[in-house]
């Protein structure tokens, strides 16, 4: 029972650091029609700057300029690296994502000189606690609320106010939105802004549970959240949480699996089987809408 | 002679619109016939069933006498459907070809978007519409094992262009083209593979009116030569009036009237679709 | 006629290169105390092995992606299957007790070099042949191997939109590395070790019966298969079924709706493309050596797709070019940027340990950004043309 238990509840957490990686995928696909393949790194990233700037300062500091930069990095990438290619092929702009992916992987090696960091010891999210028997984190027990919060907060933000409403516009057709006077190049940017922050925030929830960062350790939890997004229905807020709980609690779940099976490896390989079953049965995901083209 | 197409309450609808509602109609062998109605009418939506591009959610379409394409509601579609007819066609399985085979049985189109590829030259467009009904494999192809058949396709290609006066573009781009020649090329296009029924999505649209009369000459000329039966969709009612045999008119996805050109230009239905009703009446 | 000509000065070219690339391994067996780029351990030949295997796996992607308009990052996982193929067909039986060790031995006694070992023999000419054929039946069967599972995994995803296929291809090949590093395979997989005790590129030099190396091949190999691959694939881009992927890439709907059948050409596409990223992935196998799964990430596919960028997407001498000079640089090039470097007195900042990569990524972001046509655009240099063009120079001099 305590077992059960306690994989289930790193499960969520799992699930719910996935979910705030996952809806910055979801909100730039919704609006570009963007894979954006850097997203995974900009988390990467949000990690390292955790590291170096808690060596120099105190939390309450440090974390929220961890938030700032990276928002600022999400910022900049989509300023110097999709913008230009706004009315190239849709090829175009993901390789775009493959090459700042490979930048930020390449710089974070260089920088890091490709050695695994530690992450910091983050005073009360590091912490224990004991949930009906079972010792655990604090970061366990408050990933899933802080999402929930967070992604409330983020519903009302798009259904509620006008910068929602012009987000949900873009999102529904391109040009018209342009067209109305919706400042598509703000909007845009919003997203991104508002997808790194999350990021930002995950990667602090993240790597206090997994506290070694290695210039790769974003790109897996970046396309298992895409997996996520895709699941739920890309484009939905809601679809995308759902989604990144479900893969969190069964990756917990394979890797909790008797060893002499030896199938932990495949909790990574078990999403991607996942992604290609619901896009075999069910291509709009969860949530999502169908679309037809126009011919 | 007998009908090349034949429609059976065809309705599709897309989610709660339906934009084509119980169309029935017939195609005659060596007509002209014209689908006519105003904008947003299910005009194109109609010639997307046909090819196959979208699948009805119900009706019948058969070619040549045989059913070609057929389907009606079921599950969440039936509960959502708003048209008739829904248990006539149950008893039979769907059939629901791709386009490709569609244009394998012998039906071949035009857009009105004009969709040339645009990376490739005049000849390689036309080239590429003889692929399918070419004797090869890919080893073959692959290790020109099929030469004979490769100089067929290309001879008769440079021939279909020489017939439509586009043999002096062949090496140019298809995109650099003027666009009335663009229209007159997607057709080349289309009668290399071999149609027997040419479905024309608003042939002259954006052409001025010498173009138009051109065009008319044209379309009776190639169905002369290629012994086609033409379905058209236009706008111009000078173009329509002059060369069809039989007009269908269609509004809202339901038709509203049918005749030959000129009951149709004095049917009452048929002018207030085009001009409106005004609100006395 | 003129088509006649135009092949057999092809022929000629590609005969000229092969001379070129055999001369130029062996000079240093012919010239003593040459300069050191020219011995056989210099870093110009890794480059030119390496290049040579890239390429082909460069062109197939770029028949996929830049012929068909497929955006597919499937690669490595195909050449992990062509890899594991030919790595497992050709380790000699007496060998697999010692590469299976930890698994107690490989549950497939078979070899196809002690096959032909039986019958044309181990030794000699014998033994040549019996490794030539071994060798070219293993990288046949390595591309059958990854075009079938291409065809499996096509049914369902073909029908996927551009970025669905994208992201359901890459899971596609994290599946199979994760299924050839299961410990329960490991008797055949040999788990998430490598398997080791292949022929190699350099099991080609010929040796006298002392075992002194008397002409090295092991470069020429290479580009002897990657040139009759990408030699197949450029007849198929120029036949009738090429010209129909590129109408597909064009415009789906058109191609469709002028009787070219999506999803067989789509399919024929993918395979083909597999197989010779399968055929590229045993080849790469042979390069380094070893088979091992953890060596066909995501990376090594953004890394193909990256030359494919650079080279010109929908141009196969672009491809080819780029690859030689992508290899060039990160091999070999660009080397001194990764150690601390002095100009006279002065330290050159920033150099160490990694800066190579960076510098490499913004490259690479600046010719997306702002030279997306890359080295070639969609063009092709014309290899008959160029040397008919030397040809009348030449005779003109006369």
């Amino acid at each position: 029972m305590e077992y059960v238990i306690s994989v289930l509840l790193s499960g969520i957490s799992v699930g719910g650091q996935y979910a705030l990686i996952a809806i910055g995928y979801t909100l730039v696909y919704g609006i570009l029609r963007l894979i954006n393949f850097a997203h995974g790194d900009v988390f990467m990233v949000a990690g390292l700057l955790g590291i170096y700037l808690t060596a120099t300062m105190p939390v309450y500091v440090s974390i929220p300029l961890v938030i700032l930069i990276t928002v600022f990095l999400g910022f900049i990438i989509e300023r110097a690296a999709y913008r230009p290619l706004r009315s190239a092929p849709r090829m175009s702009v993901m390789i775009s994502a493959i090459g700042v992916s490979y930048l930020l992987q390449n710089t974070a090696t260089y920088v890091t000189g490709g050695q695994p960091m530690t992450y910091p010891v983050i005073p009360f999210l590091s912490s224990t606690v004991n949930v009906a028997g079972t010792q655990t984190k604090w970061v366990v027990i408050l990933t899933p609320i802080l999402v929930l919060v967070l992604v409330y907060a983020l519903n009302m933000l798009i259904n509620k106010t006008k910068v929602g409403m012009a987000m949900r516009a873009v999102s529904k057709d391109f040009e018209t939105s342009r067209l109305m006077g919706i400042r598509i190049n703000a909007i845009i940017s919003v997203t991104f802004v508002i997808g790194s922050a999350l990021a930002a925030v995950g990667s602090v929830l993240f790597f206090t549970n997994y506290p070694a960062i290695t210039p790769m350790a974003g790109a897996m939890p970046g396309l298992k959240a895409f997996v996520a997004a895709v699941f739920g229905g890309i484009g939905s807020i809601p679809g995308a949480v759902i989604g990144a709980f479900i893969i969190g609690i069964c990756e917990t779940i394979i890797k909790g699996l008797p060893s002499a099976w030896d199938v932990s490896v495949f909790s990574d390989a078990f999403t991607f089987a996942l992604l290609i079953v619901i896009l075999i049965f069910k291509p709009q995901g969860l949530f999502g809408e169908a679309a037809t083209d126009k011919v | 002679m007998g009908n090349a197409l034949h429609l059976e309450n065809v309705t599709m609808q897309f989610g709660g619109v339906v934009s084509v509602n119980n169309l029935t109609l017939d195609v005659p062998e060596k007509q002209i016939i014209a689908l006519i109605g105003p904008n947003g009418a299910g005009k194109t939506t109609a010639f997307n069933c046909i090819t196959g591009v979208y699948q009805p959610t119900n009706g019948l379409i058969e070619f040549m006498g045989k059913p070609m394409v057929r389907n009606h509601p079921t599950g969440k579609a039936l509960k959502n459907y708003k048209g008739e007819n829904a248990d006539k066609y149950a008893k039979e399985a769907p059939l629901s070809p791709t386009p490709d085979q569609i244009t394998g049985l012998g039906i071949a189109r035009t857009f009105q978007n004009i969709r040339l590829w645009k990376s490739m030259t005049v000849f390689e467009n036309v080239l590429i519409a003889k692929h399918q009904h070419a004797k090869q494999n890919v080893f073959s192809a692959t290790f020109r094992g099929n030469l004979s058949e490769e100089k067929r396709m290309r001879d008769e290609t440079m021939e279909l262009l020489r017939e439509q006066g586009l043999d002096a573009y062949k090496d140019e781009l298809a995109v650099s083209l003027p666009y009335g020649l663009q229209r007159r090329l997607e057709i080349a296009r289309a009668l290399a593979t071999g149609p027997k029924l040419l479905l024309l999505d608003e042939p002259a649209a954006g052409m001025n009116p010498q173009e138009t009369i051109e065009l008319a000459d044209f379309v009776r000329q190639i169905r002369e030569k290629y012994d086609l039966t033409v379905f058209l969709i236009e706008h111009h009612m000078d173009l329509v009036m002059n060369i069809s045999d039989y007009i269908y008119v269609i509004d809202f996805g339901s038709e509203i009237a049918r005749g030959v050109p000129k009951e149709v230009q004095n049917n009452q239905h048929v002018i207030e679709a085009y001009l409106g009703v005004s609100d006395k009446e | 006629m003129e088509q006649k000509k135009n092949i057999s000065r092809i022929f000629i070219g590609f005969a000229i290169l092969f001379l070129i690339v055999i001369l130029l391994e062996n000079l240093s067996s012919f010239i003593p105390g040459l300069p050191q780029v020219f011995q056989p351990t210099s870093p110009l030949f890794t480059v030119l092995k390496k290049a040579a295997v890239y390429s082909l796996v460069a062109v197939s992607m770029n028949l996929l992606n830049g012929f068909t308009g497929l955006f597919s990052l499937g690669q490595a996982g195909f050449m992990l299957l062509g890899a594991y193929t030919y790595a497992i067909l050709m380790v000699p039986s007496d060998q697999k007790e010692q590469v299976y060790y930890l698994f107690g031995g490989c549950a497939f006694n078979f070899s196809l070099l002690d096959m032909f070992g039986g019958i044309f023999g181990k030794t000699g000419v014998g033994g040549a042949i019996s490794m030539i054929i071994s060798c070219l039946i293993a990288l046949i069967l390595a591309g059958a191997v990854a075009g079938f599972f291409a065809y499996l995994i096509g049914i369902p995803v073909l029908r996927l939109k551009s970025d669905y296929l994208a992201i359901a291809t890459l899971g596609f090949a994290e599946i199979l590395r994760a299924i050839f590093q299961w410990q329960k395979l490991g008797k055949i997989t040999n788990g998430a070790n490598m398997i080791k005790g292949f022929p190699t590129f350099s099991s080609f030099n010929i040796t006298n019966a002392s075992g002194a190396t008397i002409l090295r091949l092991s470069t020429f190999v290479p580009f002897l298969v990657s040139s009759v691959c990408i030699l197949i694939i450029v007849l198929l881009i120029n036949s009738s079924y090429g010209r129909a992927f590129k109408s597909i890439r064009d415009d789906e709907i058109a191609a469709e709706a002028m009787g070219i059948s999506l999803f067989k050409h789509k399919m024929l596409s993918f395979v083909i493309s597999s197989f010779f990223a399968g055929v590229g992935g045993a080849l790469f196998a042979m390069y380094v050596a070893n088979a091992q799964a953890k060596a066909f990430t995501s990376v090594m596919t953004y890394e193909i797709l990256l030359i494919v960028v650079i080279g010109g997407v929908g141009s196969v001498s672009g491809s080819v070019i780029a690859t030689f000079l992508y290899v060039a640089c990160s091999e070999w090039w660009l080397r001194f940027l990764d150690s601390e470097q002095y100009i006279g007195g002065f330290k050159v900042p920033l150099l160490r340990n990694g800066f190579r990569m960076v510098v490499f990524s913004v490259v690479i972001m600046v010719i997306v950004l702002f030279f997306s046509q890359g080295i070639m655009g969609g063009n092709e240099i014309n290899i008959g043309a160029f040397l008919k063009k030397i040809s009348s120079k030449s005779e003109r001099k006369r």
